[in-house]
């Protein structure tokens, strides 16, 4: 009988057990480690607010009734949402704003990118600096363009003064202050687009440009039949970026009252978005049921939006192809 | 005090709303740790100057171990931050300051400050009405000292008033103004003479219509709590009168604490103002050039009425209850309260100071040597209880905004009022 007497510690083992057991463990459990800080993250500051809001949705917490915090309401804040004018009044502005803002600035972005995909002096540089609207912070750009938008002595109102026309108080109108944030959000956002439209332009391969050109097509031509269809799924992307960041629209619209009342988004509430409106709530008037109610909605109105923003787009590429 | 800040503030504070229930029950910590003579760092939160920084040099003399960080935001922002970390366990500062129209809102919360009854403050210092603002409902708790005091009087500029033939002593203006008729009616007048036409008559109609609800015997609430808008026929009367000056073209429209308006008391774009005392402190800040060219007479109607005026309280969520009772008790104490007058213009707070002397004496320069304490010694006296309710700040707000809407031409008289009252419903339903 033949009998292995070496010490256990120098007897062959199979390679595939000599890898130590705190390496398994590490190739097993690294991985999830390295991910661990989005989703502990996105855990407490993401998902657990989210809940907590929608627990807090469903009771009648506010500040000026004592003892208001463990009632339970069920549904009743939700139910009082259908009747409240102040809250579809919100949504039509959060609409109305979006649509503007979107629009023109996806349009002006394609452009942009466009240009900025010729082969120009100082390239870098230009594509750069279009972000620059992006990095600084919505405080500071909406105090910049509150000025200019002024009443009495903005650089916009004298401008068109000098086209005779009256001074506007931007802020007064339900038209006028729509227009004036969705400059603020545009001027915000356009570069940050366009530098996603220039990457996916970049993609396009040159050749199809070529040979169009051998065939005659025009530099305009070249744009729409080759670089749109192209982009569409670039397009697509920032679409629906965009349609959520216009639903979610906050500082922008609360900077821009100038009043002592920021969150009441102008004397009839003409501006005011379903973000300051759940702010109004929530913070101004102490109703954390009602508040957190007027949340989960506005999370409900932009999944809606979103999934008839895909739908639509879904159904658009079937036709065509 | 009331002043009026840009708030870019607010947007930060708003992000972290709903981070902050995950926050809750992190912060109770602290027991009172009295006649300590240890190391103390006591925090401050305060909307606006209330002109506190040489006090605290003057308490380091007698308190060498107490260091004192005083933080400023806005009025907003102050009141709203209060509110959130009260409800979230922590993150306030040893004192807070909680302004007039806001305080009846921390009623049902008096449970998570300090009582000052049990520290041996006397609530015979102030007025009923001061006292029962920050006190809880069953009044066992104070759960606030009262600082300034926010009594009316009227501000004019002399110069304008004189320059439309009105005249411009007090004497001569108090006397064509002793209802709000007469002063809607002077200011029809004053449009109809002064040679610049830009000038208006007053600043803004939410701040007349305030100051006339202010004299009311109830105003926005009645006895009971309950929100009485609809009914009062004294605030609709309040409203129609406002309204008629308006579509008279008295008012400059500049709503209360804008930029528009700051710029209007540089411009001189009016020519009276509803001014409690605090409200000096706020033109001489805005517009020193004007010095010597306003006046100060007593308000119309009943010659009463408060706007403002402030309240330090201890969250009992802070650490150093004991050394922040003792400070807020010091800075609301009879000296501070009339060295503040005379440095800052904040009116005392503190009954017993009307009557004395140095009060009563007081004469201010940037006002035509007008003798301020005098007026404003003898509006508190014209003050009577008018009951106060959680969201009586929020309320006006909301009919001051209403007013805008018709200043601005974008509505309405009655459509705004139909407005007012739903954004009333809302506030409160």
């Amino acid at each position: 009988m033949l009998t292995d007497t070496r010490p256990a510690r120098q007897r062959t083992i199979p390679r595939y057990q000599r890898v130590p057991r705190w390496h398994r463990m590490d190739m097993k459990v690294s991985p999830y480690l390295y991910i661990a800080p989005f989703f502990v993250l996105f855990g407490v500051f993401g998902l657990f607010p989210l809940l907590y809001t929608g627990y807090v949705s469903l009771l009648g917490w506010r500040t000026d009734t004592a003892g208001s915090e463990h009632t339970f309401v069920g549904l009743a804040n939700y139910g009082k949402l259908l009747h409240d004018q102040f809250f579809w009044n919100a949504l039509k502005n959060t609409l109305a704003i979006g649509v503007i803002s979107t629009g023109p600035q996806l349009l002006l972005a394609l452009g942009l990118a466009h240009l900025l995909n010729y082969k120009l002096r100082g390239r870098t540089l230009f594509r750069m600096s279009v972000l620059v609207p992006n990095v600084t912070s919505v405080a500071a750009v909406t105090v910049i363009f509150v000025q200019l938008f002024g009443r009495d002595y903005g650089l916009i109102n004298y401008v068109l003064g000098l086209f005779g026309v009256k001074h506007l108080d931007w802020q007064a109108g339900t038209w006028s202050s729509w227009i004036a944030i969705s400059v603020i959000v545009t001027w915000r956002w356009t570069g940050y687009n366009a530098l996603i439209y220039l990457a996916g332009m970049q993609a396009i391969p040159f050749e199809l440009y070529e040979s169009a050109a051998l065939d005659g097509a025009s530099r305009w031509r070249q744009f729409r039949s080759i670089t749109i269809p192209m982009l569409r799924p670039t397009i697509l992307f920032t679409v629906i970026v965009s349609t959520i960041g216009a639903l979610q629209l906050f500082g922008e619209p609360l900077l821009f009252n100038q009043s002592q009342t920021p969150e009441t988004g102008g004397s009839q509430h003409q501006f005011q978005v379903m973000a300051v409106y759940t702010y109004e709530m929530f913070l101004g008037n102490g109703k954390f049921g009602y508040g957190a109610a007027i949340s989960w909605a506005m999370f409900l109105v932009i999944v809606v939006i979103v999934a008839i923003n895909l739908t639509l787009a879904r159904r658009l590429r079937g036709v065509e192809e | 005090m009331r002043t009026a800040f840009r708030r870019a503030a607010a947007v930060v504070g708003a992000g972290l709303v709903l981070a902050g229930p995950a926050l809750a029950g992190c912060g109770k910590s602290g027991s009172p740790s009295s006649g300590s003579t240890g190391p103390v760092t006591l925090t401050v939160n305060l909307y606006g100057d209330f002109g506190y920084k040489p006090l605290y040099e003057k308490y380091r003399q007698t308190h060498p171990n107490v260091t004192i960080k005083e933080n400023v935001t806005d009025f907003d922002t102050h009141h709203k931050n209060l509110q959130q970390h009260l409800v979230a366990g922590a993150g306030t500062a040893d004192l807070e300051a909680i302004e007039n129209g806001q305080v009846a809102g921390y009623q049902s919360q008096a449970a998570k400050f300090e009582n000052f009854l049990d520290s041996g403050v006397e609530k015979s210092r102030w007025t009923d009405q001061k006292v029962r603002a920050a006190s809880s409902p069953d009044g066992k708790v104070l759960f606030g000292v009262g600082t300034d005091i926010g009594g009316l009087a009227l501000c004019y500029r002399s110069d304008l008033l004189k320059a439309a033939g009105l005249g411009d002593t007090p004497e001569a203006v108090g006397a064509k103004l002793k209802s709000w008729d007469d002063f809607v009616n002077l200011g029809h007048e004053f449009r109809a003479k002064t040679p610049d036409k830009n000038v208006k008559w007053y600043d803004a109609a939410s701040n007349v219509f305030n100051a006339i609800v202010a004299q009311a015997d109830k105003g926005l609430y009645d006895e009971s709590g309950k929100v009485i808008v609809e009914t009062n026929p004294a605030v609709k009367a309040a409203w129609d009168q406002t309204i008629k000056s308006i579509q008279d073209g008295e008012s400059a429209g500049l709503a209360a604490f804008t930029p528009q308006w700051n710029t209007g008391f540089q411009k001189g774009g009016f020519a009276t103002i509803t001014c409690p005392s605090w409200m000096m402190a706020y033109i001489k800040d805005q517009a020193k050039e004007t010095a010597g060219k306003w006046n100060i007479v007593t308000i119309p109607g009943t010659g009463g009425g408060n706007w403002g005026g402030s309240y330090l309280t201890v969250p009992k969520q802070g650490r150093n209850r004991a050394a922040a009772i003792e400070l807020a008790k010091w800075l609301t104490a009879p000296e501070q309260q009339a060295e503040l007058f005379k440095s800052k213009g904040n009116f005392p707070s503190d009954q017993n100071l009307w009557k004395t002397a140095d009060i009563t004496n007081y004469k201010d320069d940037f006002f035509g040597g007008a003798p301020v304490g005098k007026i404003f010694s003898e509006s508190m006296l014209n003050l009577h209880y008018q009951p106060l309710g959680a969201h009586a700040g929020e309320i006006g707000n909301v009919i001051g905004n209403a007013l805008v809407s018709v200043e601005q031409g974008k509505a309405t008289p009655d459509d705004a009022w139909k407005k007012a009252l739903a954004d009333v419903k809302n506030l409160t339903g």
